[in-house]
């Protein structure tokens, strides 16, 4: 059966190109599944979920989407879909719900409206209350603004999100909360909707994932858990 | 030109010289250590003026558009690595693309205000085609050094929210809006500034020789105000173009801030 997104042999180096941060890297995600991905710092986690949206130029190997090289003209309607979500989040001037309407204009997702109510709902998930929409979104905590993050890109209804460190900002209960929102949204839909989660924390890997992986010096540990689910 | 026109000699130079030396005498006393660089920057006055009434002199003798191409060939290539020079942070022919901005910007302009708008005959006559280049150069000059400088600087420090826009979805086109907004901005508010205190707060150089040269306060005016209207073209189609092509160098047409190509100096 093939995967939902497929990375084949994908390669990035540093920009003098003496050296490879990724090096022939297969990595692949199925709808349903939840992959946790942990590793040192500095292992190539966040590079590996940089290459797998483009972010930065592959040096070699490529990226297919449901069965689909991503080529030039679809990567941003690609983005819009398998979305990387940044450890530390960037806003733009303006009230946080500003910036939860900004992806709206943006073409990759026109046809789409921006829904307060829908935003509402998630921070109550979440736990934060609907008047930090008011709030300016560059006064927002470190965590506080992980939270928005996840608001703002969880009501564009993305299929796949490739998590830098959501919660690496967040009290233990925040956390939990994200954790289960987070899992709950790829269990409502397992069909059409998967996640690849990165965290320093073990527990965490293991409570939030279906398949857990190592990853350093740019490569695959070892299959730790492959297939393996819970 | 007018009878009230007063020709300078040399006599009358070497009575301005005696301001710079009463300056570096001052200078002396009260241990400013400012004498040597008064001394080297009045040389410089003196050598480069010098070389330029020469070669001026040799073209205005010399009205072949041969001869008038070259010059402002090298005119322009010398304003766009000076405007390259000044940049904070470049990128892998930057040159290339400060120059080619700088030569479209202020060659169309220069071109249109020859042929449509001043009209010497013949077109191309030196007396008006190598000071009119060399205003709009010199502008156009500041707008592109600006302009890029302020694109990197955005580009750097909003690496962030641009790559924000870029995960979301966004076009390079769209990610790059923000700081190519503020790189024109930035590069064209020098001469909008200029613009909105002429006649008010300083006299223009070229209208200030104009007087000088005994020319009539009305006419003056008339030439100052075409003046400026092709220098704030000349710098808006230079700066826009400069940020325009940076922005290809800059993104990818993957959609990708290819912010590992800016190196700061």
């Amino acid at each position: 059966m093939r995967s939902d997104l497929e990375a084949a042999a994908i390669g990035v180096r540093v920009a003098s190109r003496e050296r490879w941060l990724l090096r022939d890297v297969d990595f692949s995600v199925s709808f349903g599944e939840r992959v946790g991905l942990s590793g040192p710092s500095g292992g190539g986690k966040s590079t590996l979920l940089r290459a797998l949206v483009l972010l930065d130029p592959l040096e070699s190997g490529s990226i297919r989407w449901r069965g689909n090289i991503v080529d030039e003209l679809a990567i941003p309607t690609f983005r819009s879909e398998v979305t990387y979500v940044h450890q530390r989040p960037a806003f733009l001037e303006g009230t946080v719900e500003e910036n939860l309407r900004l992806p709206f204009q943006l073409r990759a997702q026109s046809g789409r409206k921006y829904d307060a109510e829908l935003a509402v709902r998630w921070l109550e998930r979440l736990g934060r209350p609907p008047e930090l929409l008011t709030q300016r979104a560059d006064r927002l905590s470190g965590g506080e603004g992980q939270l928005v993050s996840l608001v703002r890109v969880l009501q564009l209804r993305p299929s796949l999100l490739l998590l830098d460190e959501p919660t690496s900002a967040l009290d233990p209960e925040t956390s939990g909360r994200v954790e289960e929102v987070l899992v709950g949204w790829v269990k409502d839909r397992p069909d059409e909707r998967a996640c690849v989660w990165v965290s320093h924390d073990a527990d965490q890997v293991e409570r939030v994932s279906t398949r857990r992986l190592l990853f350093a010096n740019g490569q695959f540990a070892s299959p730790v858990g492959e297939g393996a689910s819970t | 030109m007018s009878a009230e026109y007063l020709s300078m000699g040399y006599g009358q130079i070497l009575a301005a010289t005696l301001l710079i030396i009463v300056n570096m005498g001052i200078s002396l006393v009260l241990g400013l250590a400012l004498e040597r660089r008064l001394l080297v920057a009045s040389a410089r006055t003196v050598v480069q003026l010098s070389l330029l009434g020469f070669v001026l002199g040799w073209v205005y003798q010399h009205p072949q558009w041969y001869v008038l191409f070259p010059v402002a060939g090298l005119m322009t290539f010398v304003a766009g690595h000076a405007a390259i020079r000044r940049v904070r942070r470049t990128y892998p022919k930057a040159l290339v693309t400060g120059t080619t901005a700088m030569a479209a910007g202020s060659w169309s302009i220069t071109l249109i205000g020859l042929i449509v708008i001043v009209r010497p005959t013949p077109w191309y006559a030196p007396q008006y085609a190598i000071p009119l280049l060399g205003m709009i150069l010199g502008n156009t000059l500041n707008g592109i050094s600006l302009g890029i400088d302020r694109f990197g600087e955005e580009l750097v420090n909003k690496r962030d929210r641009i790559e924000t826009l870029l995960a979301l979805g966004a076009t390079r086109w769209e990610a790059a809006h923000e700081p190519m907004r503020e790189a024109l901005r930035t590069g064209m508010t020098p001469i909008i500034n200029s613009m909105s205190v002429v006649g008010i707060v300083s006299i223009p150089g070229m209208m200030t020789g104009q007087l000088l040269a005994g020319v009539v306060p009305v006419e003056a005016v008339r030439y100052q105000m075409i003046i400026m209207f092709m220098i704030a073209s000349g710098t808006a189609l230079g700066t826009l173009l400069a940020v325009l092509l940076s922005y290809f160098r800059l993104f990818s047409n993957k959609h990708q801030l290819l912010v590992s190509q800016l190196t700061s100096r």
